[in-house]
């Protein structure tokens, strides 16, 4: 494997007294889309949070393209090529879609246009909805400019958060085939955390499994999805 | 609204909830109104009982409620796209013309005919209440921070001007931007603590700072001469020129070779507020078009994701409360220069809630909401002098029913920022409390 863009070694985190993430150590090499699965409470959103500096890993190191950005302040790690699409959407709902896209790129200082003519190729549909307040955007459409907006600060690697979370499942698989059409498209690396095993491991080249703030396995994404022990835990038993 | 809610007869549902609502004034009154201690001929006291005054309250308060909601429903039955939004449309489209018409009659209001000292005086008051408003509407209506003490920043830019011009002699022109600077740095003092306080405990922390300052101003006697205040304060001058009533060598007056008045003062203070307001009206809508602009709007609506996508968190709030705080310090320093005299009576909290009131009446973030707000709160106080005690009851139930009428305010619309081909207002109707 060629060096990896992303390092997490052996990374604790702690909510109060509460040990969230128990020496999770996770690789994405430049161009994979690398998946982390796990129950709910395993700590799968904590690691992508942790990534982003907020909460702060208090064990362990967290390296990008070869820097070392356990310590950097959240903002300055948002800043380095790192994107975030967060959980639950978290769009601005009172602003426009233009807006909220603006906001994707505003940080970073980068000319907003060949973002929004990326972001309007991607996801059509946020291109009529250009002037709309983004509140009154449905779900799908919602979790697409939340992914555009990411896109915004043209980052090199993507953590998305459950970007399949409360949507329809034809809608989800347009969001999934976004994301794999990016990556093979810009070669954009991507961490992915799902609830939704099977989609996720199905696109994914590799994936983690997360239990209890543990890595309990890991492997290819089709290795994961043929293992009995993941199909009974993850992917309803069959 | 649910099939099932609209199917309920109205008067049923007012009733009951009319009858709730009696009984809650009923808890309430009976111990507060109802019994009374007084002071009988032998000098003990007596329980006196009034049970009348209780049961009209309780009227009151049924018919009241009974009428909100009787109201309320019908407005429901005759649903949505209705009433509200069918005069939002125009009002929105006409809100076009209704700001150059506000700034047409400021600008011209020292000629038109039957506008005298008072008129002009009431001018100023109500000019300084909207350079406040829009002060604070940075604060809380874009950066969404809840901020209760912003009367403070107003105590520090009056304190600033009038201890300057006191102790060095000073102009007020050159303690202006001071005032501004020093009451911007009490913003960024205010807001290192309270950075990671949010809502309710943000609003705490302000109130507290805000009678921090004043404690401050009354007790620290040597040099802010405590209670008795500061008084025979500068006057501003028009490019050297001093305003004195008798006229005189480098008067106003002589030197334009008109009659002394003591109206060329007050004109001058007019449209020295006229301008200092519209100067924050600039600043701020120029800021909204920018990057920092969004950012305190985009951060009111979602903090975390401001984070997650890589915005400073720390220099956007705190340039919102440095930003804030120097509009209301040039302010203080205006009231100061205008008053002549300042004590830290001027700065108790009653202040910083009418400014508050005048932005949350006006619709957070609207700049002409706020306008309108602080010309019908302040004028509205100045209408009803006349009602006295009963003024205050007048003032409030007018908030009530503003709030209940507009929930986000008389201009509760928010238009975007960057123009798409045609410009549209978002309606107040739509912007629902934080969804998505």
């Amino acid at each position: 494997m060629s060096t990896p863009l992303l390092e997490i070694r052996d990374v604790s985190t702690f909510y109060g007294a509460v040990e969230a993430l128990k020496g999770v150590s996770v690789t994405v090499a430049p161009g994979e889309i690398v998946t982390l699965i796990g129950a709910n409470g395993a700590g799968k959103s904590t690691l992508l949070m942790t990534i982003c500096g907020d909460p702060r890993a208090r064990s362990g190191r967290i390296c990008f393209d070869g820097q070392d950005i356990t310590e950097r302040p959240t903002h300055h790690i948002m800043r380095s090529g790192i994107a975030q699409s967060p959980e639950g959407r978290r769009i601005f709902p009172r602003m426009s879609v233009h807006e909220n896209l603006l906001m994707g790129a505003q940080s970073s200082g980068i000319d907003p246009c060949p973002g929004l003519d990326q972001a309007f190729t991607l996801f059509p549909r946020l291109k009529e909805r250009e002037a709309q307040r983004a509140g009154t955007l449905s779900g799908g459409e919602q979790q697409m400019l939340a992914i555009a907006r990411a896109l915004m600060s043209r980052p090199r690697l993507l953590l998305l958060d459950e970007p399949s979370l409360g949507l329809a499942p034809l809608v989800s698989r347009q969001i999934f085939q976004a994301i794999r059409k990016l990556n093979m498209e810009t070669g954009l690396t991507v961490l992915l955390v799902e609830q939704n095993a099977n989609q996720a491991l199905r696109l994914a080249h590799r994936g983690y499994v997360l239990v209890t703030g543990r890595i309990t396995m890991s492997g290819t994404g089709r290795e994961l999805l043929a293992r009995p022990d993941v199909r009974d835990a993850y992917l309803g038993g069959h | 609204m649910s099939l099932a809610r609209t199917r309920r007869p109205a008067l049923g549902v007012a009733l009951r909830d009319a009858g709730l609502a009696a009984l809650i004034a009923a808890g309430l009154f009976l111990p507060m109104v109802g019994l009374r201690t007084d002071v009988g001929p032998t000098g003990a006291l007596f329980l006196r009982t009034r049970w009348t005054d209780v049961l009209l309250l309780m009227l009151v308060v049924f018919a009241g409620r009974f009428l909100v909601r009787l109201w309320q429903e019908w407005k429901t039955e005759r649903r949505a796209p209705g009433f509200s939004q069918r005069i939002a449309g125009p009002l929105s489209r006409s809100g076009r013309f209704v700001a150059p018409v506000f700034l047409l009659l400021a600008v011209l209001l020292p000629v038109l005919p039957g506008v005298g000292r008072y008129e002009l005086d009431l001018g100023i008051l109500v000019l300084t209440y909207v350079m406040l408003g829009w002060g604070l509407n940075i604060v809380v209506g874009l950066a969404g921070l809840l901020d209760l003490g912003y009367v403070a920043f107003y105590a520090v830019g009056a304190y600033s001007y009038a201890l300057l011009a006191q102790y060095f002699g000073l102009s007020f022109w050159i303690c202006l931007p001071l005032a501004g600077l020093l009451a911007a740095f009490w913003g960024i003092l205010l807001g290192f603590p309270v950075l990671r306080l949010r809502g309710d405990y943000l609003a705490i922390v302000t109130l507290g700072f805000g009678e921090i300052i004043r404690l401050v101003l009354l007790n620290w006697v040597t040099l802010t001469g405590g209670p008795n205040g500061i008084s025979g304060i500068a006057r501003p001058t028009f490019f050297g020129l001093t305003f004195t009533v008798g006229g005189g060598p480098g008067s106003f007056a002589e030197f334009f070779g008109l009659e002394p008045s003591p109206t060329h003062r007050v004109v001058f203070l007019y449209y020295l507020i006229l301008a200092l307001a519209l100067l924050t009206n600039w600043v701020t809508l120029r800021l909204r078009r920018q990057p920092l602009g969004r950012a305190w709007e985009a951060m009111r609506e979602d903090e975390i994701a401001c984070r997650s996508l890589g915005i400073n968190i720390t220099t956007t709030k705190l340039t919102a409360f440095a930003l804030g705080a120097m509009f209301g310090g040039f302010a203080g320093a205006f009231f100061a220069t205008r008053q002549a005299f300042i004590s830290p009576e001027s700065f108790t909290f009653i202040e910083s809630a009418i400014i508050l009131a005048i932005v949350v009446l006006g619709g957070l973030g609207s700049q002409l909401g706020v306008a309108v707000a602080a010309l019908v709160l302040i004028g509205g106080f100045e209408v009803f002098r006349d009602l006295q005690e009963w003024r205050m009851l007048v003032f409030g139930g007018a908030m009530v029913l503003i709030m209940i009428w507009k929930p986000r305010g008389l201009v509760g619309s928010r238009t975007p920022t960057v123009a798409l081909g045609e410009k549209r207002a978002i309606s107040a109707s739509m912007v629902a409390e934080g969804r998505g």
